[in-house]
């Protein structure tokens, strides 16, 4: 279905080719998985597909790439259009039109299909993803799921014959990751289409894929073959992968039906041992540094907190966990003072966040947006350090030493732009460290983060609440809170629904559970390093 | 069945309620007596009342209406300032400030007399009303689907407008993050200075959005052309040119009404039908079809009908008793009411009751509050989640 050969990929300007020697062929009716870290041309290999690389973005491709026999070379994007469809990471981006029923049909519009068949297609296409509930919502008004399943299926209309997805699950809550990665295994059993899927959080991913592509980057050969083969190997595998190489399992388990299974023995070794103790903040009677009390929070007609009671003291850690829209983000903005609450009361270190102007506020608070390029101004990363240096009022250099323990090694004349985006959460970090604040928000902090920049931030995190900050974030990455958070408050609907340590909140709940918590299940262990850790304790 | 069931909710074509709305405002240009402009607003007001949907244009006409109070509001300061005398009871003397010579014709102050102010009054209210039926117009029809009805040679053009407004709200949105992203460096986030240095991120943001946009429109297969031969494009160039420079002239005679009879509606229908064809002509080489387009049956031939008639009130009117159309408009009870634009206007009311019922979308979807809103409750004393986790 899917050929290439020799595919190398040199943009314009760039000294080294984004993508070189790639020799693939995908078979109809297989879900491949492309992984990789950051900046390995996941993206780039992904847009060759349909043409995007090179009749969109520019650059030059050598060698050929074929699709059900076109050759991308003399058809660009919009004649593949029938043939390929491809879904981005964010749909927001690729939506023409305002309306579920009106975005199905514009493809085919395009396609210039008659009116009866579309009709029918938007029909079948409706059933077909569960959407028929939604027809005629405006698409604004959708939640994140709902969205990717309309991205989805507005480019299943026109029956191409491979589906290319590029993160499709990155922002989204996990039951609504899995609801979009059940339509794609369906598309692919009952349909047989071919699907060409990039994904950094493999745990999500693994299970459903037929091959995986690892793309090494910096030149270096890809890797083929079942997931067990490469998984075996790669640098970059879920945390069940890691406890079955722990515990010297062969073939490595992808599911976590799979590692239950193997994990009978493991789980007696366990249930011997002390139970891992996670850090926890000794009791004090000092205030904590961050408090809501009844906070309600709205916005127009729509109601984002109603009543909330959370607290934080120094030295914890809180993951904040919730559906797409449960107000974990309003929750991080009204500490920053960027909403008034319309009721209930919101303390930073004893201030009301709305009183204190901007620059006192980062003195008490330190928030790293969703996007963390917001932040972000000037033209490199040295002039951007100065300027958080003069900001703060403290000798040049301070936020560029900052920075060098966050990040060792970041060439300070790159653009911020052009950083990855651990290294761009780093530079923000840095900037907004610079003021020694005694509280620090990160929204979703992990997105588009590989497994690498995951386990630096976990580390980062650590050393922020060991230095006595009170450490909170906004997630939906159930690794990253299993692995960092002391404590874990879930919103729904604008209400808190549970508060408490994590290891009791997520062991119990099917969607917020880690790999390792479902396999070593009713046992606390949440993480492969606690799991390592005890058995070297105990040997 | 011995009565007929009212018709199931349904979106009316846009461009039945665009021509509707021309209408009413054809009959409003032609017009300055106060009696038939207000008829015209409150037509305008019922049936925008009666058959708007709650999606977000269906507010618009409150926004037309503010917009024509400022129009009115404008023209009585600019008459009071700057209007030559006329005669009439003076209301209130303004002192006169004298002019250079070569300003002479235009005088500063002055006296103000019942009659100016009632001219002023009712010009500004003749535009207020005219701004009201295009409010209406908006108010009634999803712009989109109006954007979706243009001819296939204009399709291009349709979608550049249609991305660019839904540009526009998340151009708001992506100021508001930056500005917030401000406040989080701890710079001043408000002040001129602040907007002007957000200005920069966020045309980067606007870029890149229209680049991910550009990508995913070209991946589903936008842009899809046949080949034309030169001949056709030609003579589309010609008919296009011809059908629009008719167009514009007969519209100007249409709603001047001081001109030559011919330069008005034959010029104005020949224009259009040469248009229409030079459009038939580009659509020669788009592949693109349309997914359920708005059907045009009855409630649209009625809704058109009813605006064409208002406007034909009102000219049928000029023809038989100019003088009706332009009375001295005070004192107010002593302005005549014409019949035939009277009846002409009234019609244009039959659309509120006549045609389907507009569809809700967000009605259904809408959450009931979960609790009433209570008064403010004093915040708990201290709440101690450190302990708990000790614990």
């Amino acid at each position: 279905m899917i050929e290439l050969d020799g595919v190398g990929v040199t943009y314009h300007g760039a000294a080294t080719p984004a993508l070189s020697g790639v020799d693939l062929r995908i078979e109809e009716g297989e879900l491949c998985l492309v992984v990789g870290r950051t900046g390995s041309g996941k993206s780039t290999l992904l847009r060759t597909i349909n043409g995007l690389v090179p009749h969109f973005t520019g650059g030059t491709l050598h060698g050929r790439v074929t699709v059900d026999g076109r050759d991308t070379a003399d058809h660009p994007p919009r004649e593949l259009a029938d043939v390929v469809g491809v879904v981005g990471q964010d749909p927001r981006a690729g939506f023409v039109t305002d309306v579920v029923e009106e975005e199905l049909a514009y493809g085919m519009e395009s396609l210039g299909l008659a009116p009866e068949v579309m009709r029918r297609r938007v029909e079948e296409t409706l059933d077909l993803l569960g959407l028929a509930d939604l027809r005629a919502r405006p698409l604004d008004t959708l939640s994140g799921g709902e969205r990717q399943r309309v991205a989805i299926g507005s480019v299943l209309t026109t029956h191409p014959r491979v589906l290319v997805l590029d993160e499709p699950t990155s922002a989204l809550d996990p039951p609504a990751a899995e609801e979009v990665l059940a339509t794609l295994h369906r598309l692919v059993h009952d349909l047989g289409l071919t699907v060409l899927l990039a994904e950094h959080r493999l745990e999500r991913v693994v299970p459903f894929a037929d091959r995986i592509v690892y793309l090494p980057g910096g030149g270096a050969a890809i890797e083929v073959g079942s997931p067990a083969e490469v998984m075996a190997t790669s640098p970059i595998a879920p945390p069940i992968v890691e406890l079955g190489r722990l515990a010297g399992w062969s073939p490595l388990p992808l599911t976590i039906r799979d590692a239950r299974r193997r994990a009978a023995g493991l789980r007696r070794d366990l249930a011997d041992l002390p139970t891992p103790t996670r850090a926890v903040v000794p009791v004090t009677d000092a205030p904590p540094v961050l408090r809501t009390a009844r906070l309600a929070i709205s916005y127009g007609r729509t109601v984002a907190l109603r009543g909330v009671d959370v607290a934080v003291a120094a030295g914890e850690v809180v993951a904040v966990m919730g559906r797409n829209g449960a107000g974990k983000s309003t929750l991080l903005r009204a500490w920053t003072g960027l909403l008034a609450p319309d009721r209930g009361l919101v303390t930073v270190a004893g201030h009301d966040p709305v009183r204190l102007s901007p620059a006192e506020l980062v003195r008490h608070v330190a928030l790293v947006p969703q996007e963390p390029g917001d932040l972000l101004y000037a033209e490199t990363v040295a002039a951007e350090c100065d300027a958080a240096d003069r900001d703060a009022g403290l000798p040049s250099g301070s936020c560029a030493a900052l920075l060098e323990g966050l990040v060792p090694g970041l060439d300070p004349d790159r653009h911020p732009r052009d950083l990855s985006e651990g290294q761009r959460l780093a530079l923000v970090l840095a900037i907004q460290l610079i003021s020694d604040p005694p509280v620090v928000l990160l929204d979703e902090p992990t997105r588009g983060l590989d497994y690498t920049a995951k386990r630096r931030l976990v580390a980062l995190l650590r050393r922020l609440a060991a230095e006595g900050r009170a450490v909170v974030l906004a997630t939906h990455d159930v690794e990253l809170v299993a692995a960092v958070a002391s404590r874990t408050v879930v919103l729904a609907d604008g209400e808190v629904v549970v508060d408490g340590p994590t290891s009791e909140v997520v062991v119990g709940s099917p969607a917020f559970a880690p790999q390792i918590a479902k396999v070593v299940a009713p046992l606390p262990w949440l993480t492969v390093d606690e799991v390592s850790a005890s058995l070297e304790v105990a040997s | 069945m011995t009565r007929r069931s009212p018709p199931p909710p349904r979106a009316l074509h846009p461009g039945a309620w665009w021509l509707w709305a021309l209408g009413l405002a054809t009959a409003a240009s032609r017009t300055t007596n106060p009696w038939l402009l207000l008829l015209v607003l409150a037509v305008a007001g019922h049936v925008v009342t009666a058959r708007r949907s709650d999606a977000p244009w269906a507010r618009s006409f409150v926004v037309f209406l503010k917009l024509g109070l400022v129009v009115i509001a404008i023209r009585v300061v600019a008459q009071s300032l700057f209007g030559t005398a006329t005669p009439g009871t003076v209301l209130v003397d303004l002192p006169e400030v004298g002019l250079p010579a070569w300003a002479a014709g235009v005088s500063l102050g002055g006296p103000i007399t019942d009659t100016a102010l009632a001219a002023a009054l009712v010009d500004g209210l003749r535009l207020a009303t005219m701004l009201a039926c295009i409010g209406a117009a908006n108010a009634l029809a999803n712009p989109k689907r109006l954007l979706a009805t243009v001819p296939a040679a204009l399709y291009e053009v349709g979608v550049a407008v249609v991305v660019a407004l839904s540009f526009a709200p998340s151009m708001v949105t992506s100021v508001q993050r930056i500005r917030a992203a401000r406040r989080l460096r701890g710079r001043p986030d408000r002040g001129l200075r602040s907007i002007l240095t957000v200005a920069m991120p966020v045309l980067e943001d606007a870029l890149e959005r229209s680049l991910a946009l550009a990508a995913a429109m070209d991946s589903r297969g936008y842009g899809r052309r046949a080949t034309v031969p030169v001949r056709t494009r030609r003579l589309t160039t010609t008919l296009t040119l011809l059908g629009l420079g008719g167009t514009l002239v007969g519209l100007y005679g249409l709603l001047d009404g001081t001109g030559p009879a011919a330069l008005g509606l034959p010029t104005l229908l020949l224009g259009i039908v040469v248009a229409a064809a030079s459009l038939r002509s580009a659509g020669a080489g788009v592949t693109r079809t349309r997914y359920r387009p708005d059907p045009w049956i009855g409630s649209e031939w009625l809704t058109a009908a009813a605006g064409v008639t208002a406007a034909a009130g009102t000219i049928a009117t000029s023809l038989t008793a100019p003088g009706a159309l332009d009375p001295a408009p005070w004192p107010l009870l002593a302005v005549p009411l014409p019949p035939a634009a009277t009846v002409g206007i009234l019609l244009a009311l039959l659309p509120a009751w006549l045609t389907p019922p507009p569809v809700m979308v967000t009605a259904a979807r809408r959450q009931p509050r979960r609790r009433p809103d209570r008064t403010v409750e004093p915040p708990a004393t201290s709440v101690s989640p450190s302990s708990e986790v000790a614990a």
